[in-house]
């Protein structure tokens, strides 16, 4: 029929009672599943997120199991920033320098309603949100959040990690705003889209 | 009553003990002793006196609220000798002055006094600084000046403290500031951002140096082998 190899072809003969055991794979899942595997974290904790955090961490929930179970007070050794809890303005220039500090490859989990939103904390101290300050990839909602749904955005992150191929160039490129981007939204605007809710100079509640 | 008498608690001890009192009444309790003698040392400087669910409330001259208090602090019957806040009050009407209320605290005595001194709305809010009699007025004349804007003088070092020093909005628990602040979002986060803490901290802030003589035994053994303290 003519399916049968050429002898010349190389071909690979298995016989597992013979040899070490071997596997083929993507260079890509290996590494990906390496990595989402051994994420340590970079604890940001600055509110009652930061409870359910510890919680998580502890023995009844065990980060450990997603091997996550090592806090990386460094964060030149970190791979996830984990913010829980509310960022006032005074905070903000500090975790973005936490987040350069971290080598890539990086990832930031948003932990609660305060990190990702400023949450009820609408008012002069509190930044509205950490994506204005650093990029997020996984928001995990609640106030705070049970130990059951950071570690379900821990395993969102995890999906995330998996399916990063390295043929991607520009997953890592730290980028600065570009204005002439047709994707920038100048702050103006968005302060303006921030209407139905009043922004800090239209307020329309609690206004005096 | 001597100074830092011991006091015995339970079933053995003899005397009167000091007790949690009970009904309380609204306006008609006992006012603290130290309102009555200030009012015969200091009548002229001396506006009122309110008891309110049995604390007193003297309101006070502000021009003689240092040497009142002073006096509060120094004298042999009275020994207040524990500030426990310096805070301020600001009420929605406008021709309400501005309060500046110090907690004080007759360890000896068992007495806690409340001091008002009320600040008119159009002068420049400023009242002499407690800081030489209680060092603990630092950080609360601080706080006090960075929300409400009232300049304590004689005070070694008013700066903000819970703003970062470049805040420009002005001071956010006064009336008239706006819940979200004067600035937009982005505008406040340009700010935020652009703010450099360790400008503002020299690291000689940062470090124990200068106190250093002053630290226990163990501590010095242990920063003199090399370990680290702020940097």
């Amino acid at each position: 029929m003519g399916l049968t190899a050429p002898p010349e072809h190389r071909t690979v003969s298995y016989a597992p009672e013979s040899q070490e055991g071997w596997v083929a794979t993507r260079l890509d899942f290996l590494v990906n599943w390496g990595r989402a595997n051994s994420l340590w974290p970079m604890p940001f904790g600055t509110a009652c997120c930061a409870i359910e955090f510890m919680a998580t961490a502890a023995s009844d929930f065990d980060l450990a199991r997603f091997g996550m179970e090592r806090m990386s007070f460094s964060p030149r050794q970190a791979d996830v920033l984990i913010c829980a809890g509310r960022v006032p303005f005074k905070l903000a220039p500090i975790i973005r320098r936490i987040w350069q500090q971290m080598p890539q490859p990086k990832w930031a989990i948003s932990m609660g309603a305060c990190a990702s939103t400023g949450g009820m904390f609408d008012n002069y101290a509190v930044v509205q949100g950490i994506d204005t300050i650093i990029p997020v990839d996984v928001y995990v909602p609640g106030c705070p959040p049970r130990p059951e749904g950071l570690i379900y955005g821990i395993r969102m992150l995890q999906e995330k990690v998996k399916n990063e191929r390295s043929s991607d160039a520009g997953i890592r490129d730290e980028m600065e705003p570009d204005p002439s981007s047709q994707l920038y939204i100048p702050p103006s605007v968005i302060d303006e889209l921030g209407e139905p809710f009043g922004n800090s100079v239209n307020q329309t509640r609690s206004g005096l | 009553m001597t100074r830092f008498e011991v006091v015995r608690t339970g079933a053995s001890a003899t005397g009167a003990q000091p007790a949690t009192q009970r009904n309380v009444s609204h306006r008609s309790a006992e006012a603290n002793p130290s309102a009555k003698a200030l009012q015969d040392k200091f009548s002229a400087a001396i506006k009122r006196v309110e008891v309110i669910w049995a604390e007193t409330i003297v309101y006070v001259d502000p021009a003689a609220a240092h040497e009142i208090i002073r006096w509060l602090h120094d004298d042999q019957s009275q020994q207040y000798d524990f500030l426990i806040d310096v805070t301020a009050v600001e009420y929605r009407d406008a021709e309400v002055p501005i309060e500046v209320v110090w907690h004080l605290r007759s360890l000896p005595y068992r007495r806690f006094l409340r001091i008002k001194a009320q600040l008119p709305k159009g002068a420049p809010l400023e009242i002499d600084s407690l800081w030489d009699i209680y060092k603990s007025a630092d950080w609360l004349e601080r706080e006090c000046y960075d929300m409400f804007g009232i300049r304590f003088r004689g005070h070694p070092d008013l700066r903000r403290i819970l703003m970062w020093e470049s805040y420009k909005e002005g001071y956010p628990l006064r009336k008239d500031f706006p819940l979200r602040g004067r600035f937009s979002r982005s505008e406040q986060l340009r700010q935020a951002l652009a703010q450099n803490p360790e400008a503002r901290y020299s690291m000689e802030e940062l470090t124990i140096a200068d106190a250093f003589a002053e630290l226990p035994q163990d501590m010095r053994e242990r920063l003199s082998k090399g370990e680290r303290t702020g940097e």
